[in-house]
């Protein structure tokens, strides 16, 4: 089937069978290899990207549902010249170790962001519930609250 | 125009040497102290480097821009090494840390490790080597500026990279491009520990850029011009032996190019990952099991007393056990861990005529690259395997024989192909860490110290099995390092001690798990100390002092204890309905204090904080000893409280996250406080000693809370609501 995704700001066509995960289409057939494969169950959150400003964890969620929609991945993020305040937090609290999980902790923060502009560490808590086995999580949560921070100061700028 | 030069080879061939020292006395000596002090070097992870003395190693390559690249004979695996080497190589080539980049060495250009990455001496075993290589390639360098421009060494210094003299500079850079022949510097004194500029500092990961944009630096992102991918039938059930497989209806999946079939493994290669899975998914696949095995079985064969039984650690005599009617006894258990690393195991291998290329996440570089030649039947030159960042390592990449399967996929469709584990794979397949029982025993004296103790440990293998033990070394060794690492008694004061490991064989799988038997020894140790506290009405921590030698060893002990005491405020009181707990374990040189604080509220277990001394000795960049200490005590939290494999009509069972529940982010304490002292010379280990207290100090914290003690890991999955 031939569908058209907007990712990352850009129209991209693929011929892909219609209930190929995202995640594979994003990883080998569009070659954005930020988003990572862990479990294939939806049961980790390192494949997580945005729908719509939504998080979904891509391993699960069927690339036909993504036609139409805007799909933001961590290289739609920011990058290293323009950072995500996501992003800026993560690297003043030092939080990656191995760093496989943390693009799909950085998307899922992005989309809590998103609702929830300033998260206590309960909402934190509820909805930051991806896996990390290194144990970044006390580091994470610091990086959460400084990229609210961040968040906020950048939209008052811009207000 | 790059220029790579091999700069240091004396003084690499002289660590090399020492650490092929190490390995030959396992395979020459007799038993008794030899085999003692052998097994007491690999508990101190005293281990040296072992580099590759017989091809041309190359370490640094200084560009024309003057950036120098360093490579790692180690593994970037989240612990940080790459930037304190990237600290002791800028200190000593005296060139801003910006300009050094790390990448992993290959084992066809490079210098990768003999050996591994892991049992937490990455940093302590490439302390001196890597200092003298950049301090050598500093005075070559210098030495190369004074030549060109007809001077003295003597007249010339150097600035941030640069070489000056007079008025003139020529950067590193510039020297390489117009140097065309070294004359190797002798190695010099290195600098006062003072004296360094990066090594000592808080300098941040050199790795976070890459890591927050999401570059595709680990093993499952590589990817090759054409390549496939590949999937290998696997055994959902433990002593499985494959009778037939129908590939008929595999084969006319779509997409899918080829079914290996061997003898040792069934391989499906296709044309996308889904396709090569779904394919799988049809072959009719008949096993055989000899026996059925349950949970039960497995903890029946795991009693202290059964299997063989060595002595590792003996002081006095024990025989009181037998005869004293005061003795105390304690049993404790621990249960099948699994790494549950997030990425995968996986590689991508491309085998062509002339040779093969290996790219993976892998801990043993050298070992994979051995394996994979000999599978193919090529000379060790030709197979250069690259070895990516990791994904999380925790031991699980320690043995990697799934690049031969990848290598041979590719062998049979001529094409580049990637393969790795499903998730239900990785956790049916795993290395697990071993399930252990411990039996602990003590008599006390009339003011209610210690007078006699015993440990002994039952154990699956951890050591055993592995392809980084020769044999011989084994068997030397007689019992299982790895299964009794942490299991001695650090209380070096109390007359008669005895620990005994038993070795018990189990029908799967189990090796190295981050800091190996630290943690269920620890856990059963420390636990029983607090009991016998509890018992004689001692604060827990006073009992333990009063039982620690006064030496060095024991001296570095107190001050850790002392200090998080101090720094924790400890109490016995219950305030808040929150509980302190106290524990302590030496792992690797490294002793670790933690007291937690403790609550239960709805029946779950809350960690609130935790304050951690550690001391490492020399530290080279304290923000990653905090790293990997808040990383280690989150794993240990995560095993004390929640993981649990079990095994299900021979079916090792979770297979997914979840169900294999572990710590997540409301687990984690909201302070963790690290302090680190440095009473030692040199840097030791630190990624897996902070490991070694956190289950005993949560257990001892819920003993104060509740008045009912936890004998088994995990503790966190029962309801302990009725106690509040």
């Amino acid at each position: 089937m031939k569908i058209s995704l907007n990712i990352n700001g850009e129209v991209r066509n693929v011929e892909v069978e219609a209930n190929t995960p995202l995640l594979w289409v994003v990883r080998d057939e569009l070659n954005l290899k930020g988003t990572k494969f862990g479990c294939g169950r939806a049961a980790c959150g390192a494949c997580t990207l945005l729908v719509d400003g939504e998080a979904v964890r891509s391993c699960s969620y069927a690339v036909k549902f993504a036609a139409g929609k805007e799909i933001t991945t961590i290289e739609g993020l920011g990058n290293e010249d323009n950072l995500h305040p996501v992003q800026q937090a993560w690297i003043e609290e030092i939080v990656p170790q191995c760093g496989y999980c943390q693009p799909g902790f950085m998307m899922a923060t992005a989309a809590l962001l998103n609702k929830v502009p300033n998260p206590t560490d309960e909402d934190i808590d509820n909805n930051i519930i991806n896996v990390c086995r290194c144990g970044t999580y006390y580091r994470m949560r610091k990086a959460i609250h400084r990229a609210a921070e961040l968040q906020q100061t950048k939209t008052n700028l811009s207000s | 125009m790059n220029e790579r030069k091999n700069i240091s080879r004396r003084t690499f061939i002289t660590r090399a040497s020492k650490g092929a020292a190490l390995m030959m006395g396992v395979a020459l000596t007799g038993c008794g102290p030899i085999r003692r002090k052998i097994a007491g070097l690999i508990n101190a992870a005293d281990t040296p480097y072992v580099g590759n003395t017989d091809d041309p190693m190359i370490w640094f390559e200084i560009l024309a821009d003057n950036q120098v690249i360093l490579y790692s004979p180690k593994v970037e695996m989240g612990q940080g090494i790459f930037t304190g080497f990237a600290q002791m190589a800028a200190d000593e080539l005296e060139i801003d840390i910006e300009r050094i980049k790390v990448a992993h060495a290959e084992t066809d250009s490079g210098n990768v490790d003999k050996f591994a990455t892991g049992g937490s001496t990455s940093t302590s075993s490439l302390w001196e080597p890597l200092r003298e290589l950049a301090a050598t390639m500093r005075e070559t360098l210098k030495s190369s500026a004074a030549d060109l421009w007809g001077t003295e060494v003597e007249q010339v210094s150097i600035e941030n990279g640069v070489a000056l003299f007079e008025n003139k500079r020529l950067s590193y850079g510039e020297i390489v491009q117009r140097t065309e022949k070294w004359n190797i510097a002798d190695t010099p004194d290195l600098k006062n520990l003072k004296d360094y500029k990066y090594i000592g500092k808080p300098i941040p990961r050199i790795d976070l850029m890459d890591k927050v944009i999401g570059a595709p630096i680990f093993g499952m992102d590589a990817s090759l011009p054409d390549m496939l991918y590949g999937s290998i039938l696997r055994p959902s059930k433990i002593d499985a032996q494959l009778l037939t497989a129908d590939v008929s209806e595999a084969s006319n999946m779509p997409g899918v190019v080829k079914i290996v079939q061997e003898d040792d493994f069934i391989g499906v290669v296709a044309t996308s990952y889904m396709a090569a899975e779904r394919a799988k998914d049809q072959i009719k696949a008949e096993w055989k099991t000899n026996k059925t095995w349950q949970t039960e079985d497995i903890e029946e064969l795991l009693q202290v007393g059964q299997g063989s039984g060595v002595s590792v650690q003996r002081m006095g005599n024990i025989k009181k056990l037998e005869e004293s009617e005061e003795v105390i006894v304690s049993e404790f258990r621990s249960p099948i861990g699994a790494h549950a690393q997030l990425e995968p195991n996986g590689c991508l291998a491309d085998v062509k005529a002339n040779g093969a290329t290996i790219i993976m996440s892998t801990q043993v570089v050298d070992i994979t690259r051995s394996e994979v030649a000999d599978r193919l039947g090529l000379n060790e030159k030709k197979v250069n395997v690259k070895p990516t960042f990791l994904g999380g390592g925790f031991g699980r990449r320690l043995h990697t024989p799934n690049a031969m399967q990848a290598a041979v996929l590719s062998k049979a469709v001529g094409r580049p192909v990637k393969c790795f584990f499903t998730r239900k794979e990785e956790f049916q397949h795993d290395t697990f860490r071993p399930p252990t029982h411990h039996k602990l025993q003590a008599i006390l004296n009339e003011e209610g110290y210690i007078d006699t103790i015993s440990h002994e440990l039952a154990s699956g293998d951890v050591m055993f099995g592995s392809p980084l033990v020769p044999k011989i070394g084994a068997k030397m060794l007689g019992s299982d390092v790895g299964a009794w690492r942490g299991g001695m008694i650090q209380y070096e004061a109390i007359p008669h001690v005895d620990v005994t490991s038993w070795r018990v064989k189990l029908p799967f799988a189990t090796s190295w798990w981050r800091s190996l038997g630290l943690l269920a020894n620890s856990f059963a140790i420390e636990s029983f100390m607090d009991e016998l506290a509890a018992k004689t009405q001692k604060d827990p921590i006073a009992f333990r002092l009063a039982h620690i030698a006064d030496d060095e060893r024991g001296n570095r002990l107190k001050a850790v204890i002392e200090t998080a005491a101090e720094r924790a405020n400890w109490t016995t009181e219950v305030k808040n309905g929150r509980a302190m707990g106290f524990a302590v374990s030496t792992d690797a040189n490294t002793p670790c204090a933690q007291v937690v604080e403790v609550s239960v509220a709805n029946g779950r277990i809350k960690v609130h904080k935790v304050t951690c001394v550690i001391d490492p000795g020399v530290a080279v960049n304290p923000d990653q000893i905090r790293a990997q200490c808040e990383g280690s005590i989150i794993m240990g939290i995560s095993a004390a409280l929640y993981e649990k494999m079990y095994v299900d009509n021979n079916e090792l069972r979770p297979v997914i996250y979840g169900p294999y529940q572990m710590a997540l982010m409301r687990d984690a304490p909201k302070q963790i406080d690290v302090v680190i002292l440095e009473n030692a010379s040199k840097p030791g280990a630190v990624g897996e000693p902070p490991l070694g207290p956190v289950g005993a100090s949560i257990a001892n914290a819920l003993f104060r809370l509740t008045g009912k003690r936890a004998y088994a890991m995990p503790f966190g999955q029962e309801d302990w609501s009725y106690l509040n």
